[in-house]
């Protein structure tokens, strides 16, 4: 195994391109470690990338939304007080991942990058439109974070591409998010099902809504339908009903040892109507 | 509350000092099982059966034997042959012979120079396999057209025409059952269904075993009991028991799980094999979980007849166990005599089927067979008293088995405390607390019978009158502190100035693990004798120096008194004057006892468990727990507590989310703590805890074994709240959130 420290998100790009066989990029490494130390994924090269300036910065931009770096910690996020007012839903899906340990090290990029159908950041940042910008070979481009899940395992990452930084866009007044995952446990476990919802107030009313499922389907998913049946609504129990309904409806789940078709269909509907709440709330105000 | 016939006034039992071993623990200092390292060491990785069943048709080890650094390569073929019984057992799970019996099954073992060589080395030696029919599931396997997957292998008391895989067969009762049903206002038949655990210890096996050409060997292990390790690697490896010194390390947890051996005698073997050269071996979780023993899944019917009044008239179980691929290792013959042991049953009849299936062998798990029988048993109890609307307690209460009582398995009981426990649980105030909606409260008894069996231990006084303690049973849960609390009351001596070791296989007798719940029960009686002795000794040397007779002597307060006026005026002579000189008295003094120990105090405790079970997810929490048990005496409360939450919290995993879960393939498909579903802290409130006092009156100080009885009754405790919290009974376990919801969905 060779071990790279590259300076610049170009150097890191330039070595997964030139690499030819198992590759891995190092952020906190508690999937890639643990991988590794389970003989799962042995990689040939592994670039780690925290010796690049700015990987551990997170600012405010000029818009008013935020530019994180691919090495901060889930546990710095939660630290950082104008960011979870902005976004709660956004970094108590990251907060969720792991024990206090990990949080020192996971990363928002290598939970996305991992490529866990039930990783828990992704569904929020997905509802907040968060995108991140892909280096590679031929520059650097805009991706949304939906955009970069491919499967279990995959990412629409081409050979050569890395992640260089994460992008929240402003939060604006009067919205609200929240993600809620279903485990067995209370700690230490992989969700089952998660939800994220992420929405805007007019007044009382429901202006806008994203609604995303997470460990339902292959990749995390979008439902527009059960956006729609909040819309113009002040979340009022048909609303809710219909809400779940439709996330229930968007599920292609799997039965495995963690739970079934059945079960993870259900309770898609029951944590939407439950997120859906709290980030209503919090657009309302709430703390 | 405490009953005494025997002495009740304590300096130091009943106390709750730090334990002796707990600086060393919380600063990293202790040697666990993975610490040893020796030089010139070798290291160990183990190939294993990826398939649930499969014939092994060709070990090739060349191209592993090829790499640098690869000292040995062993299989079966290096073992010797002839065995039988248990040690054919042990040797069968060691290595496979010409069959692998389930996923994770050993097949062969390679030593090299380092752990990651030894891994890769283990990566080229390629095994070649004929996939054969598996069966899994205890019910599956006990069906008359199952795989019948080691035929040959039933015993004399399997009756004619049981299935294939049926092993072993028990049967035994007392009354007339059909006049008890007859005489009953409400007969219940159910069937219960547990899946296998396991007992999820911290610290995964290790060892660092060495064994030269003539034989003689070593071993540094992580074990319940050394002497047990040293018996059975030298029956697998065909070697004299007393050319093994065995050495025993810290221990992260066994419950059961490590009185007996699984890759021991490979590290031996190896050694062997590379000349003579230690090797370690490490398993890792996945190792753990995929071949190491959990306790056996069990099939259960119940039948009970009950009066009007909660009087029980009648009681049938018939129950299927499987304890993996390896005959004899199903609890049967400890689960039937558990199922009605709270009851002072009339009429009761038992019977048992042991099943052969494609899974790992079967170890001990924290009173092996009660939690299962209990959770069938105390169930239906519960779902009888709820339908003729009777208090739980008060049906316990009305049929608890007391002094006197016959047990449901024969023997008479004499002194035990279960009513004390039931009075307690219901006067606590847990049994009143308010539930709010999606609440539910349940209760249920549970019972051990503890054991005492074999012990050696030896006391030495030292030249400034500290005393020393040599015991032969690894320290899990305090025992050497509360050894040492008994020492320290029959020396009449400081708690500080006791130490007790525990030693390895040369230093004492033969002792038994530390299981059965009998450390603290049985090195307390064998310390006892042993202590009396010395004291015997240091009387006489008092005498002589007072030029008295040694009778004229007695022990009182730490030193040696004259007994009564007509002895003589004296002043004391303390265990420290009387060491510092033994030298010049006669030499050293020590004493030591052996015995194989009965006297044993069965246990009985009470649960009564609060929890809110989500409508929407089937998530239950548990919300309040109290377990109420009688341990004779605490020796040392603070640790007879611990035992009582540990058991409480290994049954709460149990009733919820633990399981042997596995693919279609026959493969375990969670073999890490992720998946495979201990609860952790933050699953768990505070365990309230009650210590009932009933003393054994075979023990000198009135000690009961306290491990595992904690463990018999959550799974029914639970399952009987969380049917009082939605209305759905669930009989079989675990009562995962799915399994829970899609019954609160069809009770609709
Ligand atoms: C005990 C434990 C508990 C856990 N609990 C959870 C949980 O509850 N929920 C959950 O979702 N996850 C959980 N995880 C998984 C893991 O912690 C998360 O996925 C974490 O966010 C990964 O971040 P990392 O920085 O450690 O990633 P790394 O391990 O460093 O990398 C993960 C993957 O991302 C790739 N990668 C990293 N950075 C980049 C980049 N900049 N560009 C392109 N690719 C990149 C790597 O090549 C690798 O494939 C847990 C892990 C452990 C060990």
């Amino acid at each position: 195994m060779r071990y790279h420290t590259p300076a610049t998100f170009e150097a890191a790009a330039a070595l997964a391109a030139e690499a030819s066989g198992v590759t891995r990029f190092l952020a906190g490494g508690t999937d890639v470690l643990v991988q590794l130390r389970a003989g799962m994924v042995t990689p040939d090269d592994l670039i780690d990338l925290k010796k690049i300036d700015g990987v551990k910065t997170m600012a405010r931009t000029k818009d008013g939304g935020w530019q994180i770096g691919v090495a901060v910690s889930g546990a710095e996020l939660g630290a950082n007080a104008a960011l979870v007012a902005d976004w709660p839903g956004v970094v108590e899906g990251m907060e969720l991942v792991g024990s206090t340990q990990v949080q020192g090290r996971a990363t928002l990029v290598g939970n996305l990058c991992n490529g866990s159908p039930a990783a828990d950041s992704v569904p929020g940042l997905v509802a907040a439109g968060a995108t991140v910008t892909v280096t590679g070979p031929s520059g650097s481009r805009e991706v949304p974070v939906g955009e970069i899940p491919a499967g279990p395992g995959k990412t629409a990452l081409k050979k050569g591409e890395v992640i260089s930084g994460v992008t929240l866009p402003p939060r604006g007044k009067n919205g609200g998010d929240a993600y809620l995952r279903f485990i067995p446990r209370t700690e230490m476990d992989i969700a089952v099902v998660g939800c994220a919802v992420n929405l805007r107030l007019d007044g009382d009313k429901i202006a806008e809504a994203r609604v995303v499922l997470g460990a339902v389907a292959p990749t995390v998913i979008v439902v527009p339908e059960a956006a729609k049946a909040i819309i113009g609504t002040t979340l009022d129990d048909a609303a809710l009903e219909k809400l779940a309904q439709a996330a229930s409806a968007a599920c292609k789940p799997i039965d495995d040892k963690r739970g079934t078709v059945a079960f993870r269909t259900d309770v898609a509907g029951v944590l939407a109507r439950r997120a859906a709440k709290i980030a209503y709330d919090r657009a309302k105000g709430a703390k | 509350m405490p009953k005494d016939e025997l002495k009740t006034s304590f300096k130091w039992i009943g106390t709750r000092p730090d334990r002796p071993d707990g600086l060393d623990k919380v600063t990293g200092r202790a040697r666990y099982g993975a610490d040893f390292s020796l030089p010139n060491m070798l290291h160990a990785a183990v190939v294993r059966s990826p398939h649930a069943h499969a014939r092994i048709k060709k070990i090739d080890a060349s191209k592993a034997l090829a790499l640098d650094g690869v000292k040995a390569v062993v299989t079966r073929a290096d073992l010797p042959t002839g065995l039988s019984g248990e040690d054919l057992n042990l040797q069968d799970n060691t290595l496979a012979g010409d069959v692998a019996l389930y996923d994770g099954h050993a097949v062969a073992a390679v030593a090299a120079t380092s752990a990651l060589l030894a891994k890769d080395a283990a990566k080229l030696i390629e095994v070649e396999y004929e996939v054969l029919p598996h069966v899994i599931d205890v019910d599956d396997a006990f069906r008359a057209d199952a795989p019948v997957i080691r035929p040959g292998l039933a015993d004399h008391s399997v009756p004619k025409g049981a299935p294939g895989n049926v092993t072993r067969y028990i049967e035994f009762g007392h009354g007339d059952v059909a006049a008890g049903f007859a005489e009953a206002d409400l007969v219940r038949e159910e069937t219960y269904k547990t899946e296998a655990t396991h007992q999820g210890y911290i610290e995964p096996h290790a060892c660092v075993g060495q064994m030269g050409a003539d034989g003689k060997g070593e071993m540094w292990v992580c074990t319940q009991g050394q002497w047990y390790v040293r018996r059975m690697c030298a029956a697998v490896l065909g070697t004299e028991a007393s050319q093994l010194r065995v050495t025993p390390s810290e221990i992260g947890g066994g419950f059961g799980g490590k009185t007996t051996i699984f890759m021991e005698p490979l590290a031996l073997a190896l050694s062997r094999k590379a000349g003579g050269r230690p090797v370690k071996l490490v398993m890792s979780r996945s190792e753990v979980l995929r071949a190491t023993g959990p306790t056996a899944s069990a099939s259960m019917d119940v039948k009970i007849g009950m009066k009007k009044d909660g009087r029980i008239t009648a009681g049938t179980v018939s129950f299927r166990m499987q304890g993996g691929a390896f005959p004899g290792m199903s609890p049967i013959g400890e689960a039937l005599p558990c199922a009605f042991a709270c009851y002072d049953m009339p009429n009761v009849h038992h019977e048992a089927y042991e099943v052969l299936a494609n899974r790992p062998k079967a170890a001990a798990y924290r009173a092996p067979g009660s939690p299962m029988a209990a959770f069938a048993v105390e169930s239906l109890v519960d779902e009888m008293s709820r339908e003729l609307g009777l208090d739980p307690i008060d049906v316990r209460l009305t049929n608890g088995a007391k002094e006197g009582t016959k047990s449901s398995y024969g023997p008479k009981f004499n002194q035990i405390g279960l009513v004390e426990t039931l009075e307690a649980a219901k006067a606590h105030p847990n049994y009143a607390a308010p539930l709010g909606p999606n609440q539910g409260r349940g209760v249920a008894s549970g019972f051990w019978f503890n054991h005492g069996g074999e012990t050696s231990v030896s006391v030495a006084i030292g030249e400034d009158g500290t005393v020393q303690v040599s015991v032969g049973t690894p320290d899990i849960g305090g025992s050497r502190a509360s050894i040492a609390l008994m020492t320290a009351e029959t020396f009449g001596i400081d708690y500080d100035d006791v130490r007790v070791n525990v030693v390895e296989t040369g230093a004492l007798g033969v002792n038994e693990p530390t299981h059965g719940s009998r450390a603290t029960h049985s090195n307390g009686k064998a310390m006892y004798e042993a202590a009396g002795q010395a004291i015997r000794e240091l009387c006489k040397r008092a005498a002589a120096d007072w030029g008295i007779d040694a009778e004229a002597v007695e022990w009182a307060d730490g030193a040696a008194q004259p007994a009564g006026p007509n002895a003589g005026k004296f002043p004391p002579m303390s265990l420290r004057e009387i060491a510092g000189k033994m030298g010049s008295t006669g030499g050293p003094i020590s004493g030591h006892h052996e015995i194989t120990m009965g006297g044993v105090g069965a246990s009985f405790g009470t649960h009564v468990v609060d929890v809110e079970v989500d409508p929407e997810t089937g998530r239950t929490t548990i919300l309040r727990y109290l377990v109420v048990q009688d341990a004779g005496r605490a020796i040392h409360p603070a640790y007879v507590e611990g035992q009582y939450q540990g058991g409480a919290a290994q049954g709460i995993g149990w009733a919820l989310n633990e399981s042997y879960i596995y693919g279609k393939d026959g493969r375990l498909q969670n073999t890490v703590f992720l998946d495979y579903r201990i609860p952790v802290a933050s699953d768990l409130p505070m365990i309230d805890t009650v210590i009932v006092e009933v003393p054994n009156p075979g023990h000198p100080y009135g000690v009961r074994g306290v491990g595992e009885t904690g463990i018999t009754p959550p799974l029914p405790a639970i399952a009987s709240a969380v049917a009082a919290a939605t209305g759905v009974r669930l009989r079989e376990l675990p009562m995962s959130p799915p399994k829970v919801l899609a019954a609160i969905k069809a009770r609709g």
